[in-house]
């Protein structure tokens, strides 16, 4: 038996972590092929085109974070609730389904022209495949909904007979969302501007919605973990960072409803409320710090803090500031669409998703492996090395894709349609930019690889015999 | 936050909040779907325009393409290439030399790989690139190199 587990049962939430991490290195070296792709143009040609490649760099991202949200799911709602889960072997199933479902799909990207995989899966029947993020053939789709509506089972019945807090209802009510929202990724009508309408109920309501509850429930559950503070005073930041998020994120989904063929009024209610999305991550950035310097306890888990500090000021500067940069219509109209975008995303994602997802990681690792509330020091030490990295990788990454799409603007959207450079052309005028973007992107491949040895280290000389009540107090 | 703030309001806040803002979102999107056949040449949308939107689909096309400034960044927008290369006298034409010219070969440039679309396939998609020309975008893209 795990003694570092309150609930047995959390020790599902590991073949989803690991398994998410495996998908993360995956994004990250198809990442570095099409970050080679963009200065070498035909670097793995045809074998590798750039949109299979970005295909398989995006679907990795949000299946690797699925599997996070997942794992920090069955870590943290047994815990929460105070009982066991319901079924720790559908649990399992469902990595198996998942897991397998997502490679074999992986490897169709990879294995057969899309246009064949297209037609191997049947999508003359219900069109769906073919947009951004939505790639997935029907068949995996459907795969996708099963697994969470199996997933989402399991965890309301243990909600259910178990207590209930403000972590594990917010948690559910992100997770619950994050389903129902997918669904719309089944709607495709034949006019491209209703699909595009509707491509943002998944996308948008995922990113700049329900998926910044599911943030906030991890975060709020490792900082009263971590820092020991009142959980009134947790759960009341929680409800503020939520309300913010949901209040301003929901109309705020007008700044994509610009330039796609929907009506005016959007140009002013999307520019309104996105420009008040930065609030929540904001907030996020006060809670993490707020708590940590009021903490009652010294957590051996240094790591942990510091990713859960990182995650909210990482997520503040990709999704609230580099958001808002480009954000309000009249800027939008010259920079949509250019690396300017590709800026903010990158940053967006890294500080808000994969960071609470290793936040989580690092805290419950080291239990979930039976080696003590915290790893040694050596693995410690390794893994904010690896924090470090990547996360100073991914601020240059940032900068020099922002410096491309500044460029970009300038010589291809604001002159006159005389004198604007053509696409193709400015992207040469930029490419030094690329190359710097790769560099970095090595460097946080070089990050990645020292946060992956940090593992290997967690329980050398860790302090194995911990007093006996440890499990209880967190 | 002041002691005066309580847990129970920032509760009732997050929950008064959202449903009143899912109420507005549905409001506008009902309005929204009500004016975008006006605003997107409904009419015009064709047997053709809807069989070239399945091509663009199951071509992958936006992995490195824009298309009203959605998609991928590797390649030129597309919502307007009509326009850009020739409108009604000539893109046809032009479109359908890129397509079968396709890779072009040029060594180290970003490469367009053949997709071995039929006849018909070809001028549904230029159908659907026209159509596309046409929605009412509030005068985006800037300039014509999009």
């Amino acid at each position: 038996m795990n003694a570092h587990l309150k609930y047995a049962s959390q020790s599902v939430a590991t073949p989803y972590f690991v398994f998410a991490l495996i998908l993360f290195a995956g994004q990250i070296l198809f990442g570095l092929i099409m970050g080679l792709q963009y200065v070498v143009g035909d670097f793995l040609f045809p074998a590798i085109p750039f949109n299979v490649a970005r295909m398989v760099h995006t679907n990795l991202l949000i299946v690797w974070l699925l599997f996070g949200f997942m794992g920090a799911a069955y870590y943290l709602i047994p815990e929460e609730s105070e009982t066991e889960l319901y079924s720790p072997k559908l649990a399992w199933i469902l990595f198996w389904v998942f897991a397998v479902a997502g490679a074999l799909t992986i490897l169709g990207y990879l294995l057969v022209p899309y246009a064949g995989l297209a037609k191997m899966t049947g999508n003359d029947l219900w069109p769906t495949m073919g947009r951004e993020f939505l790639e997935q053939p029907f068949v995996t789709k459907v795969g996708i909904v099963v697994v969470a509506l199996g997933f989402l089972f399991n965890l309301g019945m243990t909600v259910l007979k178990g207590r209930k807090t403000v972590v594990n209802m917010v948690m559910m009510t992100g997770l619950i969302g994050l389903a129902v929202m997918f669904l719309f990724s089944f709607v495709n009508p034949d006019n491209l501007v209703r699909d595009k309408f509707w491509w943002w109920w998944v996308v948008h309501l995922w990113v700049e919605g329900v998926w910044e509850l599911i943030m906030g429930a991890i975060l709020a559950f490792v900082l009263i973990k971590v820092t020991g503070v009142d959980r009134e005073v947790i759960e009341k930041w929680l409800y503020v960072i939520i309300a913010m998020a949901l209040i301003t994120g929901i109309i705020g989904m007008g700044h994509h409803y610009f330039w796609i063929g929907t009506p005016g009024y959007w140009l002013w209610l999307g520019s309104v409320f996105s420009a008040l999305e930065p609030l929540p991550f904001f907030a996020m950035v006060l809670f993490a710090f707020n708590m940590i310097n009021r903490r009652r306890r010294q957590h051996p888990n240094k790591a942990a803090a510091l990713w859960a500090m990182g995650t909210a000021v990482m997520a503040f500067l990709g999704a609230g500031v580099w958001g808002f940069l480009h954000t309000l219509a009249p800027v939008n109209y010259y920079t949509h669409g250019t690396q300017i975008t590709a800026a903010h995303g990158h940053m967006a994602f890294y500080g808000a998703y994969a960071m609470i997802v290793m936040t989580i990681i690092s805290y419950a690792m080291p239990r979930l492996r039976g080696i003590g509330e915290a790893p040694s020091n050596k693995s410690q030490v390794l893994e904010m090395w690896g924090f470090w990295l990547m996360t100073i990788a991914m601020v240059f990454i940032t900068l020099f894709l922002t410096a491309a799409g500044v460029l970009q603007v300038w010589l291809q959207r604001i002159p006159e349609d005389a004198q604007a450079m053509s696409f193709m052309a400015t992207q040469d005028q930029v490419a030094i930019f690329y190359w710097l973007r790769l560099a970095a992107g090595v460097m946080f491949l070089a990050g990645l690889v020292v946060y992956f040895v940090s593992f290997a280290y967690q329980r050398d000389g860790a302090a194995e015999a911990l007093p006996a009540g440890d499990s209880a107090n967190a | 936050m002041a002691e005066t703030f309580t847990k129970g309001m920032a509760r009732n806040i997050y929950y008064g909040g959202s449903m009143f803002f899912v109420l507005l979102l549905l409001g506008l999107a009902w309005h929204t779907e009500k004016v975008i056949p006006e605003r997107s040449n409904d009419l015009q949308l064709t047997e053709s325009v809807v069989r070239g939107k399945l091509v663009w689909e199951q071509n992958n096309c936006i992995g490195c393409h824009t298309l009203l400034g959605e998609g991928a960044y590797f390649a030129p927008e597309l919502g307007n290439v009509f326009v850009r290369r020739g409108g009604e006298e000539s893109f046809k034409a032009f479109f359908k030399g890129w397509m079968a010219a396709q890779p072009l070969n040029v060594p180290g440039r970003r490469a367009m790989p053949q997709f071995n679309l039929s006849e018909t396939e070809v001028d549904d998609l230029a159908e659907f690139l026209k159509w596309t020309s046409q929605i009412n975008t509030n005068d985006w893209p800037p300039n014509k190199e999009g």
